[in-house]
């Protein structure tokens, strides 16, 4: 055996069963070893899986065929172990930024006494730097500042693995950068295994260890697994010169747009 | 001079103006039939058409003759204990079944095809039904408006429950939320806006259907108050109950309106 593995998918089918027809065969046949602490990014064109896959690690969704292992044990149904951060942040809006991240971290961890709770809370109101916005309602602070907020609520639960859906999808390219530039700085700091959906290269390359690379669906698989080797803290504004940067952005270039370009929808 | 304003205020009072001068002309063509005046006099108090003294029914609504003929005042209070105590029951009934029906599919199943035959049903239909279970005038009135007051709660609250967000939910899930837990902290939140929205809508066809209910079951009350000035041949009093069952009406809903923004989070924090 050696070491144990980390999370494992082995041999994952996800088939959609449709009325009166032969089932919908979504992802097919995929096997993937993720290390401890490394950031992972799954990219493919839409339709490709991407989502599908990553809802079937957190347990929202099952798979039909194969297994996932988080730690030498099997997957069944979600859990704190994998938190989400959803497309659209998903914040409940009745509950202000504090509240929010509080009802998760009182969820999780009931032995915190209340100072433990409430100094808890704030070190992840703060990781995001949004001390000033603790007690607003997501109704009153931007799109960029909540997708924060749900960064922090999903970190704040001490999660093996943190699972990110487009993350950033819904927001302007500056904000997006910005973002991207808090992830990595939490990711300094935290250290966490994440997984990051996307469909955009330049965030692929420059948050992830490795890259993904899905095919077009049905039958969606991993066509190809791009390293990116460059050292961290990475800084966009110099990686554009960087070969191994370069390099990495035409193999993904190439593979969604020479070896698997999507038809016209 | 708010241009907006003088606009409020004036434009109304061309409408009353004008409703005057129709029920006048109403009482010039119809015989008996009171005059804006002769009503306001009955109402108020002053020298009425006969040229006798009398004291107005608003000016007075707190005497108590006997069991049977009380001021205005107790015949209202005696309509609004009615609507209220079926307007609770049906909240502590309507309520909890319409989170199970939002919940569950099949209790939405089972229950759907009898809400939608009975709630186009008129209350005033079930009432001789219930009179002659109970045989008791108050018990009848109560939970006829019961019954009128059930629907829209159900309704709302279902809707409200099937409103919350798939999002939401999910992250119920990954934090491994108790289904006790779903309820209070993710599903009531949602749907107690649309809860509140069943209940004002409730309350307001119950003080519709209590009216009626009084007429037909007697005893004291404004319903009965108002047929009972009918038979007495006191047409003004009629028209004084009509404005008066009218305003309580509009309080009633101003205040469940103010209490159903006090508990919407989408009314918060906008100011």
């Amino acid at each position: 055996m050696g070491k144990q593995k980390f999370l494992h998918l082995e041999n994952i089918e996800k088939r959609f069963p449709i009325l009166g027809k032969e089932d919908y065969i979504a992802v097919t046949n995929v096997n993937l070893e993720i290390k401890k602490n490394e950031i992972i990014s799954i990219i493919g064109h839409s339709g490709c899986g991407k989502s599908t896959l990553l809802n079937m690690i957190s347990g929202l969704d099952k798979e039909t065929e194969g297994y996932i292992f988080l730690k030498g044990k099997e997957i069944v149904g979600p859990g704190p172990d994998r938190a989400v951060v959803f497309q659209n942040h998903s914040l409940l809006p009745w509950l202000t930024v504090y509240q929010n991240i509080e009802m998760a971290v009182k969820k999780v961890m009931p032995e915190l006494s209340s100072p433990e709770l409430r100094e808890r809370v704030e070190r992840y109101v703060s990781m995001v730097n949004l001390d000033h916005a603790k007690d607003k309602l997501p109704s009153e602070i931007s799109g960029g500042m909540k997708q924060r907020v749900g960064i922090a609520r999903a970190l704040s639960i001490n999660p093996d693995v943190l699972l990110m859906d487009e993350p950033f999808g819904a927001l302007d390219s500056l904000t997006r950068a910005n973002l991207q530039e808090h992830l990595m700085r939490i990711q300094q700091s935290v250290e966490n295994t994440v997984i990051i959906i996307t469909h955009d290269i330049d965030e692929a390359v420059l948050l992830s260890d490795r890259v993904i690379m899905m095919t077009n669906g049905p039958e969606a698989t991993i066509g190809e697994i791009l390293e990116v080797n460059l050292p961290r803290p990475r800084n966009r504004v110099e990686l554009q010169h960087n070969e191994e940067y370069i390099r990495c952005r035409e193999a993904i270039l190439s593979f969604l747009y020479e070896k698997f370009a999507k038809e016209d929808e | 001079m708010n241009n907006e304003l003088a606009k409020k205020i004036i434009l109304p009072i061309l409408v009353f103006i004008a409703i005057l001068g129709v029920w006048s002309s109403i009482a010039n063509v119809v015989e008996d039939f009171p005059t804006p005046s002769d009503t306001y006099v009955a109402a108020f108090g002053g020298t009425n058409a006969d040229g006798d003294e009398i004291t107005g029914v608003l000016a007075d609504p707190f005497y108590v003759e006997n069991q049977d003929d009380k001021g205005l005042f107790w015949q209202i209070m005696e309509s609004l204990k009615r609507v209220f105590a079926g307007f609770i029951l049906a909240i502590l009934v309507g309520v909890p079944l319409g989170l199970l029906i939002g919940m569950s599919r099949n209790a939405q199943y089972a229950f759907d095809p009898f809400i939608q035959i009975f709630k186009p049903v008129s209350p005033l239909a079930w009432l001789p039904l219930l009179l002659f279970i109970f045989q008791d005038i108050n018990l009848t009135a109560i939970s006829t408006i019961f019954i009128t007051s059930i629907w829209p709660i159900i309704i709302n609250t279902a809707l409200g429950v099937k409103s919350v967000n798939e999002d939401y939910m999910n992250v119920a899930k990954v934090l491994r939320f108790t289904p006790i837990e779903k309820v209070m902290q993710i599903i009531l939140p949602v749907a107690v806006p649309f809860i509140f929205t069943g209940m004002r809508l409730s309350l307001g066809i119950a003080w519709l259907v209590i009216v009626a209910a009084e007429m037909l079951t007697g005893g004291i009350g404004i319903g009965f108050w108002i047929w009972d000035e009918y038979n007495n041949l006191n047409y003004h009093n009629i028209i004084i109950g009509i404005i008066v069952v009218g305003l309580i009406g509009f309080l009633l809903d101003v205040i469940m309106g103010k209490i159903a923004d006090y508990f919407d989070y989408t009314k918060k924090g906008r100011a």
